[in-house]
């Protein structure tokens, strides 16, 4: 289709108009982006009046200073760090495996296995018992109750047991031939073949540890522990109450909404900085198993 | 598939016997499928620790909540814990259909719901038409580098930047509609403006990365049907029509039944940062009641009954749109 020469006018004038309207589409996409970047390098007074449109107005990094001088967003920034590392990693080393033993034709019992893991897809206890639960295993308030409590979901696995599963047995045969283990198998034959399927879940739990926010705010009350993106929510929801923090504000170079702004930019950075590097896996990986079990 | 591909036929068949010599029948079917399973175990236990952490995972953290369930039929106190509290029966259902707020959550649900579909399904798929459209690789690759984008964008910077924007005195959208003169509106307190603010922002961040799956569809069509259509002299716009809608109609009936499937899941996330007591009356959907019930307010049974009454809603749902696109495409969605 697309090396499809242009045959008439018609054609021409549709091709010209979609991509007019595809332009359109991309640049409201774009808009907010460049709007919040355009507050963050402003400045508070020029932002209090509604003066910023496209790009900033009295251009100051004073948002960027006051954000970057507190502790505290430092803290949250490298305990994203820890949450997104540290949840990915286990989650590989849970799931791999996992989605590996449920695709092997041995396994004893593997249609019931298979249900157990799709099942919870259809069917979930519910934020309450959910809680319940992570407060009963002492879990609340720490580290570790984050990494491990969102370490596997059903899609995932489905995805890459799917991945495993379309990978023909002549690939085993040789490894089998030279004795290897099932360990050995999955490690140089079935990982090897699967980097776009590992690699798709691996953006998957990055994207979604890096911007999970709700399980966090609800179980972490530890100041120290929180996230950047709770750190956000907190700043956000303070300083728009802050009435002092408003009325001092009539002279300070920074405002309420140039300070929001550059937070944003700055949680912003890493995923824009990732996201090239993930972008190629879209088309290949993410429609693996997607629809199809 | 059989479990029990594997095992040998006199192990599964008739365990009863009847033509076997009585002498050795008895015991020798129980015992030759042990002698089986420890033989298979020792051969293959490398699998079954494979699985292990993740079965153990699963029980842990989702099953082991499910059982929790029953505080929802329970009055829940912290010093009985959730097996020894008192059953109470369906009062918690009774109290939460008597409750206004709770009605008024799931109405807003569906109403939410139903509004994201209809504005919001069909976009991807105009998307996804017309980047097919698009014959200059570098402008097709590039616009759809952006639109993906915001897909990857947290819930809280969304927010954020819906706050933002919409603020009545440094906003955008108040500067924008100050220049024809409409005074400024503070629009994340208006309850008729929260809908249309919450789906539009939905469909800002998820509609570029939706288009994904239409044109996989698109990217599968046989390509002679178009180059057959191009020797009877069809114009793109009636390729358009004639092949590519049609080909791809399975996909988006597949994806609609799915949606319809989730109707129960609103993006609450976003309704937690969003709404204010102001807008409750058009933003406050099951999920948020929970959690102001549950987690806020401390009354677990009865957010635990709200919660049980969405996900078993949402898993009817769910099967029923799932049985209904085996039949329409006879593909199972899992």
């Amino acid at each position: 289709m697309q090396n499809m020469n242009l045959y008439s006018r018609g054609d021409r004038l549709f091709v010209r108009a979609n991509m007019v309207l595809i332009g359109l589409f991309t640049l409201s996409t774009l808009y907010p982006f460049i709007y919040i970047a355009a507050v963050s390098f402003s400045s508070g007074f020029a932002a209090r009046a509604g003066r910023v449109v496209l790009s900033p107005v009295d251009v100051t990094l004073a948002a960027y200073a006051r954000v970057l001088s507190e502790p505290q967003f430092w803290n949250s920034y490298g305990n994203t760090f820890i949450y997104t590392i540290g949840g990915t990693i286990t989650s590989l080393i849970i799931i791999i495996p996992g989605a590996y033993a449920l695709s092997r034709p041995q396994l004893l019992g593997r249609r019931f296995w298979n249900l157990m893991v799709a099942f919870t897809m259809w069917f979930h206890a519910g934020m309450i018992p959910f809680w319940l639960n992570i407060r009963d295993l002492g879990l609340l308030d720490t580290y570790f109750g984050i990494i491990i409590a969102f370490a596997c979901n059903a899609f995932n696995i489905i995805l890459l047991r799917n991945f495993f599963e379309s990978i023909p047995s002549s690939f085993e045969e040789a490894a089998r031939m030279d004795g290897a283990n099932e360990f050995q198998v999955l490690w140089k034959v079935f990982v090897p073949l699967s980097k776009p399927a590992i690699a798709t879940i691996t953006l998957f739990c990055v994207v979604s540890r890096w911007n999970g926010f709700f399980w966090a705010m609800v179980l972490l009350t530890d100041e120290g522990k929180i996230p950047l993106q709770v750190y956000l929510r907190q700043t956000i929801a303070t300083l728009s109450d802050d009435e002092e923090f408003s009325s001092t504000l009539i002279d300070a170079p920074y405002s309420v909404e140039t300070v929001t702004a550059a937070i944003i930019v700055c949680s912003i950075i890493p995923v824009l900085c990732f996201y090239p590097f993930a972008q190629k896996y879209f088309n290949k990986g993410i429609l693996l198993g997607g629809v199809k079990e | 598939m059989s479990d029990l591909t594997d095992l040998p036929a006199s192990s599964v068949g008739s365990a009863t016997g009847a033509d076997e010599p009585a002498t050795r029948a008895s015991a020798s079917p129980m015992r030759e499928r042990l002698v089986w399973l420890s033989d298979h175990f020792k051969r293959e236990w490398q699998v079954y620790v494979m699985l292990a952490p993740m079965i153990i995972w699963f029980l842990l953290f989702l099953y082991k909540p499910m059982y929790g369930l029953q505080i929802a039929f329970k009055d829940y106190s912290i010093f009985w814990g959730i097996v020894e509290s008192p059953w109470v029966g369906w009062e918690h259902f009774e109290t939460l259909f008597n409750n206004s707020q709770f009605i008024r959550a799931v109405k807003n649900t569906v109403i939410i719901s139903a509004l994201s579909l209809i504005f919001g399904f069909p976009v991807p798929i105009f998307l996804a038409l017309m980047f097919n459209e698009i014959l200059h690789a570098l402008y097709r690759r590039t616009c759809q580098t952006i639109v993906y984008l915001p897909h990857f964008i947290s819930t809280v910077i969304i927010a954020g930047i819906v706050i933002t924007a919409f603020s009545p005195s440094a906003g955008i959208v108040n500067t924008i509609i100050g220049w024809i003169g409409i005074e400024p509106v503070y629009f994340l307190t208006k309850p008729e403006w929260f809908r249309p603010i919450f789906i539009g922002s939905g469909i800002w961040q998820e509609a570029g990365f939706s288009s994904i799956i239409f044109l996989a569809a698109i990217a599968g069509v046989n390509p002679s049907l178009y180059e057959s259509a191009v020797v009877d002299g069809a114009s793109r716009w009636q390729m358009m029509w004639k092949i590519t809608i049609p080909s791809i109609m399975p996909t988006i009936i597949i994806m609609l039944i799915i949606r319809i499937g989730n109707l129960m899941e609103v993006g609450f996330e976003l309704i937690i940062l969003l709404y204010q007591p102001a807008t409750y009356q058009t933003a406050d959907v099951i999920n948020t009641f929970i959690y102001r019930q549950g987690l806020q307010s401390g009354q677990y049974d009865l957010a635990a009954a709200a919660g049980l009454f969405n996900a078993v809603v949402a898993f009817v749902l769910v099967m029923t749109a799932n049985s209904i696109s085996k039949r329409v495409s006879r593909t199972s969605l899992w």
